[in-house]
């Protein structure tokens, strides 16, 4: 039974790692062919079943007016944006769940899970639905097709994230944590940053990584609110799609539209392990 | 120059969790709140850091009106019954981080620190992470922070519940030791706790508290000896006074067809119902003793509660040794008549076998 077990255990762990890994090796194989190699027959090893040629990454950082595509100006407003919206989104977004895991708030029928719930409310609509007002707001107060448009839009889609996450990260600290700061002579504002963040760093990072997946892969909103001034990188590498597909620069691009994801999987990873908070309250 | 709190009521939802609760303490003196989970004790202990403002009363401390400073500036100290530390500091700074925050010198906190750690025999754990600590040595460095900060008010909140019972034990045992040479004359020590017997050992003066109601105050023995109504006998006894409607008349005590002869102190009293109060270890087995059934009899350490039926009549008699019975088993149990209370009907205390009220 348990030799089944091991058995099949590792069957499916190598089954997920190759299933989850071969397509970032074809890419990466893929990215350094040339039309020849990916058009005539099935091609892997470099150097054994195609010549290399780093034309599919030269093409990249090239200017179009030398026939290139230049993802470099687009990979960096989508890092500013990204990371500006995300914290933006996580110093804000977790103030506001602070304050609705900590104090009661009454307003009308209104109470902290109301308002928990409206801030969630804002994912549970298909962005589909904003984009028109999106659209009209930003033409409006003349932001449309730039990069402080985008990040207001972004904070907007991201902040539910971050209040979610933190909300129930903070109804997870004993509220007895804060009152012990307070009575060994913290004022609220020292009790937080003292006390309350340095013990929530999971919960941010956690709320940090979500609000960086989701600002970085969204193609909507990007897509319909710029045009010619400014662009995002998943616009442009959905853009490099002729009549002829150029694979080579298109797996290339795509790698590096992963990379950021990745390296910021591998640090959060190491965060999470730690767990911080198991001594506070047993 | 004492604490001083004034008729406090508070109220947040529908009911009371502190009703017109008054209370005069005294420097150097060591205070328990006794009373059930959900009797305001812990509000009441909030109350009193600041954490809680009362909807009606006063509190005030060395002439100063309390309620207007708010719980950072108070310089009060609590141990709450979770074991409350930073987790993100170790030991040591866990202590130090009351003093940084009054800003003292770094050899003034080294010394506070090194006599706290000595006082709760933590020494040698300075560098270690909270997690590390089981739950008593986690209870000792939240006292330790307490007793290092060398507050005029220090408030305990059950500190011991949360610790099993061998380490709850030791604790106790150390607790009166640090409660006298760990703290100064100036010090007033609120302990609140639902254990009878942690009252008694700590000896000092008692509140008693219930539904957030001041019920009787006094010092412990008074407490033991003399509860001034039902409610307080059953909270200050554990296992909880046994309760017997009966009646009196010139010959005897009767219930559920059992009669006694009237022991002295009862000579005085009046003919009429009463409710008549006796300890479960003033019950004892006793072949020529009258008859009851056996609900359900628990092993506790070295004795044995037996809980008893008879008619409408329930009791927990106390036997000091470990025997084995049988559910609805019969057995025959005499009663320490001398140690009978009587209670009104009204459940007020009537008369007592150590000599309290009219009798």
């Amino acid at each position: 039974m348990s030799k089944l077990y091991t058995f099949l255990k590792y069957f499916f762990i190598t089954f997920w790692t190759v299933f989850v890994v071969a397509p970032f090796l074809w890419a990466v194989s893929t990215s350094f062919k040339d039309f020849q190699s990916v058009n005539s027959k099935v091609t892997y090893i470099p150097w054994l079943d195609f010549e290399p040629t780093l034309e599919g990454w030269r093409v990249l950082i090239k200017s179009p007016a030398k026939g290139g595509v230049d993802i470099v100006e687009p990979y960096f407003n989508s890092i500013f944006v990204t990371c500006t919206a995300s914290l933006i989104s996580i110093v804000l977004g977790t103030l506001a769940a602070y304050a609705l895991s900590r104090f009661t708030f009454k307003a009308g029928f209104v109470r902290n899970n109301d308002i928990t719930f409206f801030f969630i409310s804002q994912r549970i609509m298909p962005p589909i639905v904003l984009s028109i007002p999106f659209f009209i707001f930003l033409s409006t107060i003349g932001l449309l097709d730039s990069l402080l448009g985008l990040v207001v839009v972004y904070i907007v889609l991201l902040m539910p994230i971050a209040v979610w996450i933190m909300v129930d990260f903070f109804n997870r600290v004993p509220k007895e944590l804060d009152e012990t700061a307070l009575i060994d002579g913290c004022n609220p504002y020292q009790a937080f940053y003292k006390v309350v963040l340095p013990n929530s760093i999971p919960g941010l990072i956690v709320a940090g990584m979500f609000c960086i997946i989701f600002g970085w892969i969204d193609f909507f909103f990007a897509f319909i609110l710029t045009f010619t001034e400014v662009q995002l990188l998943p616009v442009k590498v959905v853009a490099l799609n002729s009549s002829i597909t150029p694979w080579w620069s298109l797996s290339a691009s795509a790698l590096v539209s992963v990379a950021p994801l990745i390296i910021v999987a591998f640090i959060v990873e190491r965060y999470l392990s730690k767990g911080n908070l198991s001594g506070a309250l047993k | 120059m004492n604490l001083i709190g004034e008729k406090i009521s508070y109220k947040p939802d529908e009911q009371f969790h502190l009703n017109d609760v008054s209370f005069n303490f005294k420097k150097g003196n060591l205070y328990t709140i006794l009373g059930r989970t959900l009797s305001g004790k812990t509000t009441l202990l909030k109350t009193i850091a600041g954490l809680l403002n009362p909807d009606q009363g006063s509190i005030s401390f060395e002439e100063k009106d309390f309620i207007k400073i708010p719980v950072w500036e108070r310089n009060v100290a609590m141990v709450y019954q979770q074991f409350i530390n930073y987790p993100h500091l170790n030991v040591y700074e866990n202590i130090t981080f009351p003093l940084e925050q009054r800003k003292l010198s770094p050899e003034q906190i080294k010394k506070d620190v090194d006599e706290a750690l000595k006082t709760v025999g933590l020494v040698g754990f300075e560098n270690r992470k909270i997690q590390e600590l089981s739950g008593g040595q986690q209870q000792r460095v939240a006292l330790a922070r307490s007793l290092a900060k060398k507050a005029k008010i220090l408030l305990l909140d059950e500190p011991l519940v949360n610790l099993d019972y061998k380490l709850r034990e030791q604790l106790r045992e150390e607790f009166k030791r640090i409660f006298s040479e760990g703290l100064s004359q100036d010090t007033i020590l609120i302990y609140s706790t639902t254990d009878p017997q942690e009252v008694m050992e700590l000896n000092g003066e008692v509140i008693v508290l219930d539904e957030g109601r001041v019920l009787q105050k006094g010092p412990a023995k008074e407490i033991f000896e003399n509860p001034s109504n039902l409610k307080v006998a059953e909270i200050s006894n554990d296992p909880p006074m046994n309760v017997l409607k009966g009646s009196k008349n010139s010959k005897n005590l009767n219930f559920e067809n059992i009669s006694l002869e009237i022991p002295n102190h009862f000579k005085n009293l009046e003919d009429k119902d009463y409710n008549f109060g006796i300890r479960a270890s003033e019950i004892k087995l006793d072949e020529n003793g009258e008859e009851f059934e056996i609900e359900l009899a628990e092993i506790s350490g070295s004795e044995t509660l037996l809980h008893l039926k008879r008619g409408n009549s329930k009791l927990i008699a106390l036997i000091e040794e470990v025997m084995n019975f049988k559910i609805h088993e019969k057995v025959k149990i005499n009663f320490n008549a001398n140690k009978f209370y009587a209670f009104g009907e009204d459940e007020k205390l009537v008369s007592s076998p150590y000599g309290g009220t009219d009798g």
